[in-house]
């Protein structure tokens, strides 16, 4: 079993660096566009600085596993990095999961952040843990058909492979079940990040709220695990997307001109997508809540389509 | 000497009795004798079939000594589950010997008693499926038999706890007949005992009408169940001409199709009605929240797994060469099964029902690996198949543990606030700790989370689902992405039930007063819950070890065993038949993550070292305080999916409002919501119409009068004289 140490720590040490960096250009290319200046690209890492430093206050209510579910939304996210291919095509943890383990280990993250959610007593709380796991309940199928999709045509589900395979038989975006895959994927890092038009990620009225509900009640240190866990999870849906159905420029061996070249190739995918989920943010209006299983049963409808095509046609 | 010795074994007795404080057993010399029992068992040279026979013997001389000690409830719940655990003990380490001594060994078979005609024999064999399933029903009867320990005595002074022992040790007795018969009668046999126990022991608080009519439902169900499986074992004897299971290996074989076919059917019908597989599940949902909650942890591990049994024993050994259509019929009927059990179970707020709809998705799952198994016969890829009906097989003792681990929660909190209606608890995490604790391990394992068991079957079933690519022509292939999509749609909604099942049963505030003064469950019903969570967790991050458990038994089914392609890693590493293809490591995942665990205290370190923690009331948007009535409801909780899914729901909500001269002051609100009883409206009212009408128009043959009765008799004579010349 050869795990490659050097690669864990360099991957952890990329996720976590990179990951406010993602959310902090997000939040100022929508600003940009709404004619607005706009926080510099690295105010995450400043907020999650002063997380850290700051006091922790937690309700009388709450019980342990309000102060575990942070440890467990920022643990998950880290290991679900780890298992996919980012810069190289081997990714670190590939022997330990694949597609079915970074669905199930993301799923292990948001049962506990539902559930601490519903452990200070508060009616905000219960209501984000509600409505996240019904979004979900729709939005993780959606997810699991698209990659399955792509597993198919590779032959596996570890996720190193399907990107081997398909760095290696030429570039099959224009595959139409891909292409309803991509789309069906894209709808779901719109849910699964908390973005417009599912959550408003900038908001706290009790109507339109469902991941900050239930961060509601954390603060201080917790507080900075939750947002630092969410932007890795986005970090690690976005990476999902380009390098599952884009995957070039990853590094097949471990040199520093090949590492350059990932990290580059990386970013520029990044950027690209960034730009779309900040078109379709600012471009649309938030949905109403009984609207979103409209929206996911549509991207569900999409990877089933894609999932069905593959058995059929191939 | 022999009084030294006594001393000796009552110091024991009373250190035994001293550590469990919370137990008022004054009979301390019976857990010491017991204990030393059970490790004679272990550590002496007992063969499997000599460990059967010892856990027999140990449930019958449990039932007879809980019938005879009705009198004294202390020394009756002491004995009567003192001998069910050594049974379960003994059966357990019995079939566990067994499967580890590989797939060569040659299975055990004996008589129990002398014949009774010439074709009924007490005819035992102790084969790798039989040896499975016994170690199923041991690993329940076990933990359960120690957690009844402390539960019964909540019946003391109302119950009689002597009929309650006595039924339990029944009723495992039985369910070990029903898996270990080698011989048609005997497992019939078993089978009748299982059923007119459990109705008994379903009926047990019968002063509740509720109960009573859930007991009678149960009956008429499992009496239903009882005749299709008579029927296809008389399509079966037809064929073999001996009731021996030895004979009627691979008899399908030698059956015309369309009596082969009528059989399958029957058989289905008939272990689907027990296993609880829509539309034959409406009596689940029923029996289980009324029975005592070590029965319903039985009933829901153990009973229904026998279901599961007779369908792999009929489809696996005696009706071999399946067509295609038998595969995608279970398939199918397990793929319903699964979402519409968790679909219902959502809706819920009574925590046993909730959990019994649990049940019924999780038969729906193990059916999707059987029925994948089946298809992958009939198309001839033997290593798929063995994937198949491992990923069933594990399900099904995964399964068994985090339910039976639930069911046991349930009845702790049901014994401690008195009521199953989530909508009353509340705040139970601070109250019972360790009882929500446990309840934490069963709610992640069932919502198949990593690194928990249910995650590793779900992952097999998900291996065993895309490995049906490319394996038929037909358009049939297509059921495999179907049903994998409705599978992942399972997964996600059993996660958002479980979270509110525990949030709103122990997080947050008590919406009652008996949730505020609740209190912890006894040691023993809390060894016997650790016992199955242990299971879970050991299933979960031990997956390659349990497989090689399998071998024998898909040796003997399929003829193949996948022990040594399924690991890598030195064992740590699960991986799936394609070379690539996909790979888990639970174990791995869990080590990892206490590996990064340094990381969130390397930044308090460098940056937090000043930050205080403080506590505070939640925020009350500036109200004065808090009340639980602001907290969220198990109903309000499930509205969203209501609403998604009002399609099949049909929910009907009624708010009626008694006011004097303005709305918003009314005097008495009443607010009536549920969801429409789909299978209950749609196909058993009017089913039991149509039979009920039918009866009535029967019923003019009966006329009384002498002479139709006398004309009956001379048309009969008639008609047989000319049949029969």
């Amino acid at each position: 079993m050869n795990l490659n140490l050097l690669a864990i720590v360099a991957q952890t040490a990329l996720l976590l660096l990179l990951a406010p960096l993602v959310s902090g250009v997000i939040k100022n290319w929508k600003a940009k566009l709404q004619n607005r200046r706009g926080a510099p690209v690295w105010q995450p890492y400043l907020d999650l600085a002063k997380f850290l430093r700051k006091d922790m206050v937690i309700s009388e209510h709450a019980s342990w596993v309000f102060s575990f579910a942070p440890y467990v939304v920022f643990l998950t996210a880290l290991l679900v990095g780890l298992m996919m291919p980012l810069v190289t095509l081997q990714a670190p943890l590939d022997l330990f999961g694949g597609a079915l383990a970074l669905v199930g280990t993301l799923a292990l993250g948001r049962f506990f952040l539902a559930l601490g959610g519903l452990d200070p007593a508060s009616a905000f709380g219960g209501m984000g843990s509600s409505r996240e796991m019904t979004l979900s309940a729709i939005a993780e199928p959606a997810m699991i058909l698209a990659i399955f999709t792509v597993a198919i045509a590779a032959g596996s589900t570890s996720l190193s492979e399907m990107v081997r395979v398909g760095q290696s038989s030429g570039w099959t975006f224009f595959d139409p079940a891909h292409a309803l895959a991509f789309a069906a994927l894209f709808i779901v890092l719109l849910a699964e990040t908390g973005r417009l038009p599912v959550d408003n990620p900038a908001t706290h009225l009790e109507l339109t709220m469902i991941h900050e509900a239930m961060l509601l009640e954390y603060s201080g240190r917790y507080l900075a695990l939750m947002e630092w866990g969410a932007a890795i999870k986005q970090l690690v849906l976005m990476a999902l997307l380009a390098n599952l159905f884009f995957p070039l420029g990853l590094a097949a061996d471990g040199t520093p001109a090949a590492l350059g070249l990932g990290l580059l190739w990386f970013c520029a995918k990044l950027l690209v997508l960034v730009g779309a989920v900040v078109l379709v943010e600012t471009t649309n209006a938030k949905l109403r809540l009984f609207r979103v299983p409209d929206l996911l049963s549509a991207a569900f409808m999409l990877a089933l389509l894609a999932l069905v095509s593959t058995f059929l046609f191939k | 000497m022999k009084s030294r010795l006594l001393k000796l074994v009552n110091e024991v007795a009373a250190a035994l009795a001293a550590a469990w404080p919370g137990q008022r057993m004054r009979y301390g010399l019976l857990p010491a004798l017991l204990v030393l029992l059970g490790l004679c068992v272990w550590l002496g040279p007992f063969t499997p079939a000599m460990l059967v026979v010892g856990s027999l013997g140990a449930f019958t001389l449990g039932t007879g000594s809980g019938l005879l000690l009705l009198r004294r409830e202390r020394l009756a719940n002491g004995l009567g589950f003192g001998l069910a655990a050594l049974g379960a003990w003994s059966g357990l380490v019995g079939a566990l010997r067994f499967l580890l001594s590989g797939p060569g060994t040659p299975a055990p078979h004996f008589e129990l008693l002398p014949p009774l005609l010439s074709s009924i024999h007490f005819a035992v064999r102790l084969d790798p499926l039989g040896a499975f399933f016994l170690l199923l029903v041991s690993l329940l009867g076990l933990a359960i038999a120690i957690y009844s320990l402390g539960y019964a005595p909540g019946f003391f002074g109302r119950k009689s706890v002597g009929l309650l022992s006595a039924g339990f040790n029944l009723l495992a007795l039985a369910s070990v007949l029903v898996v270990v018969a080698d011989n048609v009668w005997l497992f019939l046999m078993g089978w009748e005992c299982m059923a007119l126990t459990a109705y008994c022991l379903v009926s047990f608080e019968h002063e509740e009408a509720a109960t009573r009519r859930a007991g009678v439902l149960y009956f008429i169900m499992s009496h239903l169940d009882a005749g299709c499986i008579i029927l296809g074992f008389a399509l079966l004897f037809q064929a073999s001409g001996d009731f021996s299971f030895a004979s009627l290996h691979d008899i399908g074989a030698q059956m015309p199709p369309g009596r082969r076919d009528a059989a399958f059917l029957l058989f289905l019908t008939g272990f689907g009605i027990k296993a609880g597989i829509v539309p034959f599940h409406i009596w689940l949902p029923a029996a289980h929240p009324v029975a005592p909650s070590n029965i319903s942890a039985f009933m829901s591990g153990v009973l229904i797994k026998t279901g599961i049994y007779g369908l792999v024993r009929v489809g696996f050994d005696f009706l071999g060469a399946p067509p295609l259509w038998w595969g995608v019929t279970v398939l199918s009927v397990g793929t319903v099964s699964a979402v519409l059990g968790v679909l219902y179970a959502l809706m819920e707020h009574d925590l046993k029902r909730l959990l019994a709809y649990h049940s019924i998705e999780n038969i729906g799952i193990i059916l999707m690996g059987l029925g994948a198994a089946l298809m992958f016969r009939h198309t001839g890829h033997p290593l798929l198949a063995t994937l198949g009906l491992i990923a069933a097989s594990y399900h099904t003792l995964n399964h068994a543990a985090f339910k039976g681990l639930l069911f046991l929660g349930a009845g702790a909190v049901l014994h401690a606030t008195g009521t199953r209606n989530m909508e009353e608890m509340g705040g139970l995490i601070r109250r019972m700790p360790q009882t929500a604790a446990l309840f934490l391990v069963g709610a992640v394992a069932i919502s198949a989370l990593p690194p928990l068991n249910g995650f590793v079957s779900e992952w097999l079933t998900y291996q065993a689902l895309l490995g049906g690519f490319g394996t038929t022509d037909h358009l049939i292939r297509l059921i495999f992405p179907l049903s994998g999509a409705m599978l992942a749609l399972t997964g996600a909604l059993a996660a958002a039930c479980f979270v509110k099942a525990f949030g709103i049963t122990f997080l947050a505030q008590p919406r009652s007063e008996h949730a505020a003064q609740a209190h912890e469950a006894a040691p023993t019903m809390r060894l016997g819950m650790g016992l199955l969570a242990a299971a879970c967790v050991v299933l979960g991050l031990f997956p390659t070890q349990f497989i090689r458990l399998l071998d024998p038994l898909t040796q003997q089914l399929i003829g193949q065993q996948l022990s040594a392609h399924l690991s890598a890693g030195n064992g740590m590493v699960l991986t799936t038949l394609a070379s690539k293809g996909g790979t888990v490591s639970t174990l791995g995942l869990t080590l990892m993550a206490v590996c990064l665990l340094p990381i969130p205290f390397g930044l308090w370190l460098v940056f937090g070292r000043r930050a205080r923690l403080r506590r505070a009331p939640t925020w009350d948007c500036g109200q004065r305080e808090l009340t639980p009535h602001m907290e969220y409801t198990a109903t309000g909780f499930s509205k969203p999916i209501r609403m998604v899914f009002k399609a099949l729901f049909k929910p009907h909500r009624e708010v009626q409002r008694e006011y004097d001269f303005s709305p918003y002051f009314a005097k008495t609100l009443r607010f009536d919501s549920h969801v429409e009883e789909v299978f209950e409206r749609r196909i058993y009212r009017p089913a039991r119409w149509l039979i009920l009408r039918a009866a009535r128009r029967i019923r003019g043959l009966q006329a009384g009068s002498i002479h139709a009765y006398l004309l009956y008799i001379f048309v009969t004579l008639l008609l047989l004289l000319v049949f029969a010349t």
